[in-house]
């Protein structure tokens, strides 16, 4: 079975976590092999969170520089910081919402300009998804539902070997039930932002 | 039901390693089970934990990893299985009873979790805890991936059992942290109540009895190494004339090197699952049939040395290298590139070339450190701290300790000049104390001081140093996850039956004869309060009392009340320059407050030199 391998990039609270766990229930139902890795001690610190996804025949659970097929980043920074994790022929998706590391807040460093970052990411690799999920989640009705908008583009891609409606039963049974129209809502929005990039590539 | 509980033989669920090896010991019957809380072991014991809230499982959250082993150490020679979990500093820590218990041993199993953390994800070092296998004598498992460490789990009772000795059960950060789907086994009945046999003249370690003790721990090594042999934890993948020995989560790059280059007819593996003894024959035999062999493990050289003396033993001359400045280091984890390529260069193998992107020209992206949360009562007790000597003009040595509020050290409060291991601040203190003429203030956390910080208070009274020791007490064990300790009041768990044990009068009884208790959100009260303390020649006490924001938002004991900046600010910006909370932001060159982070400690209002900071007005509910 090919071998798939996605990092997702997040600020602690974001809620990388549960969406990854929902990629797992995801693979589970679809009989995908999946081994996952989490950094998570510092999260609720203001730290990076982390988690890296292999889906089919492999043993590692976390992914080298340049072999990343996906990367999936919740914070545009961030998305920026683990570009090395990406090859010639990776996919990124990555909201530009920014949440300003304190560092910069305190004159210790200069948040990167949105239009040269996504410049940047577009020259080094196969495609880049850009959007600002946070006001897509807002839409959607609750702003802590920007990780399922981010999943929703992920999902749109069908790079992973996981289905909408294997997803949807997932998020189903790992959402309390009245986050979950909220974030079905929210699945979608990302999922439509996600196909505006294909059409649009398409037309040009 | 506990998901961790369900009876469901054969089912597969998703679980965290952490989560998979509290499986592993519920199927093997686990009765008993202790630890104290560190990172990357502590989801082992929330789980335990929260099993033993809803069923006949003894666990507890002992003051320290030796306290916790002793008490393991008695359940165990009363027949319970049980389980002892801490991570690979707590094994320092629990390293006393460690040697003895192994001339003692058990008789019901006893496995003991040492986590270990290459690459120091949330620890102060990266040691290689095999070593201590090696130095008691006791047999020691280590799994490569989540689903086999729940399966070893069960095994090593069963070791343990079989061989009255402690197994222990070595993990690292990268089999806590991974998730994978794992078969669900049999659940065997606990027993939850035991016997002790009274044998003193096999368990009073006086000399003439651990003489004989450690004639029966050697004999064990032997009966021990027999096991390791026999092992189907120790097996070959592959066949060829080149060699690889790994243990750990280097089996896996291993495996899957193996896959990219092709070599599954080049190349053999041998896994090594039983690493104390290692399994001698089998080893020899393994480099019999070899070229050339490689060593994959992570840290330090623990199979290599071991390989090449028995090499040496077999008469053999071929090839063995592991730790060298062109293979694999000792620093930091692997991971699976690393390995194939290391794997390839060794054996003249056609490698994959780097694919990774340039990031060479990529502007500088800001640091994102962790840092105390919005409204961190300890940044409110430093920057008084600070402010007190500052206007005492004292010149201060700031030892602090283990915990959320190590994160002090970082500007803007910088309070925190030294740190090497749990409770070390206030007997550091002692030593700046003597040996030079500054002020010491030492900074230590509620859980950290009942664990190894009341020693060093009551050798501070006794030799008569003169130091300041705040007690950051946010009545809880923050850094972990919110565990609780000593000075919890368990009713916030919904529990009954505990005792409290209070921070002042464990203070008062060892001798401190000036004792400040502070609000830290009362600022000016605070700072005139450590003045005092500060004064004071001799030993002094601060202890400051605010529960850690995080825990009381998630027991709901938080009254959010957000402040905002008016326009009264002129830019002084004291607020981000001196407290740093990460509330603040910068919005076109003004300080705003992100009223969501805010939980209205009310601090920097009262900093502010402007007093432009107010509360907002109350939500409407």
């Amino acid at each position: 079975m090919k071998i798939t391998r996605l990092i997702i990039v997040a600020v602690g609270g974001q809620g990388n976590l549960l969406a990854s766990k929902m990629l797992g229930e995801a693979a589970l139902s679809a009989g995908i092999p999946v081994h996952m890795s989490e950094i998570h001690g510092m999260a609720q610190r203001g730290g990076v969170v982390e988690s890296s996804l292999v889906f089919g025949d492999a043993e590692s659970t976390i992914i080298s520089n340049g072999e990343a097929d996906i990367l999936l980043g919740f914070e545009p920074s961030e998305t920026l910081r683990a570009l090395n994790r990406c090859n010639k022929n990776s996919t990124v998706i990555t909201s530009l919402a920014p949440i300003p590391p304190f560092t910069v807040a305190i004159g210790k460093g200069v948040y990167p300009d949105l239009d040269q970052l996504q410049k940047l990411i577009r020259s080094r690799t196969c495609k880049l998804i850009a959007f600002n999920a946070l006001e897509l989640a807002k839409q959607a009705g609750n702003i802590m539902s920007t990780n399922m908008v981010l999943l929703g583009a992920l999902i749109q891609t069908n790079i992973l070997p996981i289905t909408t409606d294997q997803i949807k039963t997932a998020i189903k049974t790992k959402t309390k039930k009245i986050f979950l129209d909220v974030n079905l809502k929210a699945f979608d929005l990302g999922f439509e932002a996600a196909l505006k990039f294909s059409e649009f590539k398409a037309s040009r | 039901m506990h998901k961790l509980l369900q009876e469901q033989t054969g089912a597969k669920i998703m679980l965290l390693g952490n989560e998979s090896i509290a499986r592993g010991a519920i199927e093997a019957g686990v009765a008993f089970a202790t630890t104290y809380p560190g990172t990357p072991s502590s989801e082992i014991s929330l789980n335990l934990f929260q099993i033993s809230q809803e069923s006949d499982l003894y666990f507890e959250y002992s003051t320290n990893e030796k306290v916790s082993l002793e008490v393991a150490a008695a359940a165990a020679n009363s027949g319970l299985r049980t389980l002892c979990m801490m991570k690979h500093v707590g094994l320092n820590v629990a390293a006393d009873p460690l040697m003895t218990l192994a001339y003692v041993g058990v008789k019901g199993g006893l496995v003991i979790i040492s986590a270990d953390d290459p690459f120091m994800f949330s620890s102060q070092n990266e040691q290689d805890n095999r070593y201590y296998a090696k130095l008691s004598g006791l047999p020691m498992l280590e799994p490569s991936c989540v689903a086999e460490a729940k399966e070893m789990m069960v095994q090593a009772f069963d070791l343990s059992e079989k061989l009255q000795e402690p197994v222990i059960f070595r993990t690292t950060t990268r089999i806590n942290h991974s998730s994978a789907f794992v078969d669900l086994g049999n659940i065997k009945p606990r027993i939850v109540k035991g016997h002790f046999e009274r044998d003193p003249f096999n368990y009073v370690t006086v000399p003439a009895v651990s003489r004989n003790l450690h004639v029966k721990l050697l004999k064990n090594i032997k009966k021990a190494a027999l096991e390791s042999e026999a092992s189907a934890l120790n097996f070959i993948n592959g066949d060829g004339p080149l060699g690889v020995i790994c243990n750990g989560v280097s089996f896996s790059y291993v495996s899957d090197a193996v896959k990219d280059l092709k070599i599954a007819d080049k190349l053999k593996v041998l896994r090594i699952g039983f690493s104390n003894p290692l399994p001698e024959n089998l080893i020899k035999k393994f480099l019999a049939d070899c070229l050339k062999v490689l060593i994959v493990e992570e840290g330090e050289p623990f199979l290599e040395e071991a390989v090449k003396a028995m090499a040496q033993e077999a008469g053999l001359t071929l090839e063995i290298k592991g730790k060298s400045d062109k293979l694999f280091s000792r620093l930091y984890e692997f991971d699976p590139a690393m390995v194939r390529t290391s794997i390839a260069n060794y054996f003249d193998l056609p490698d994959r070339p780097g694919i990774a992107v340039s990031t060479d020209d990529l502007p500088e992206i800001p640091a994102r450190p962790p840092n105390l949360c919005a409204g961190c009562s300890h940044r409110a007790t430093f920057y008084e701290v600070k402010t007190a000597a500052n206007e005492m003009g004292l010149d201060i040595i700031c030892p602090t300790d283990i915990g959320c509020y190590t994160l002090g050290f970082l500007p803007p409060l910088s309070m925190g000049d030294f740190v090497i291991c749990m409770g070390s601040s206030v007997s550091s203190a002692c030593g700046f104390a003597k040996a030079t003429d500054q002020k010491v203030v030492a900074f230590i956390g509620d859980s950290t001081f009942f664990h190894s910080g009341i020693t060093g208070l009551i050798n501070a009274v006794f030799n008569n140093h003169n130091i300041t020791l705040v007690i950051l007490d946010n009545s809880i064990t923050a850094m972990t996850g919110h565990q609780p300790n000593p000075g919890v009041d368990m009713n916030n768990f919904n529990l009954s039956g505990y005792g409290q044990v209070k921070i002042q009068e464990i203070v008062k009884a060892a001798g401190v004869k000036h004792i400040t208790m502070i609000k830290p959100f009362k600022v000016k009260k605070s700072i005139s309060e450590i003045k005092k303390a500060l004064e004071y020649k001799g030993v002094s006490v601060i202890i400051s009392q605010e529960i850690c924001s995080l825990y009381a938002k998630s027991i709901k004991q938080l009254s959010d009340r957000s402040f905002y900046i008016t326009d009264k600010c002129k830019n002084h910006r004291d607020c981000i320059n001196e407290i740093a909370c990460p509330a603040f932001f910068l919005d076109a060159d003004q300080v705003k407050i992100d009223a969501v982070a805010c939980v209205g400690c009310a601090v920097c209002a009262q900093i502010c030199p402007e007093n432009a900071i107010l509360p907002l007005p109350k939500k409407q509910s």
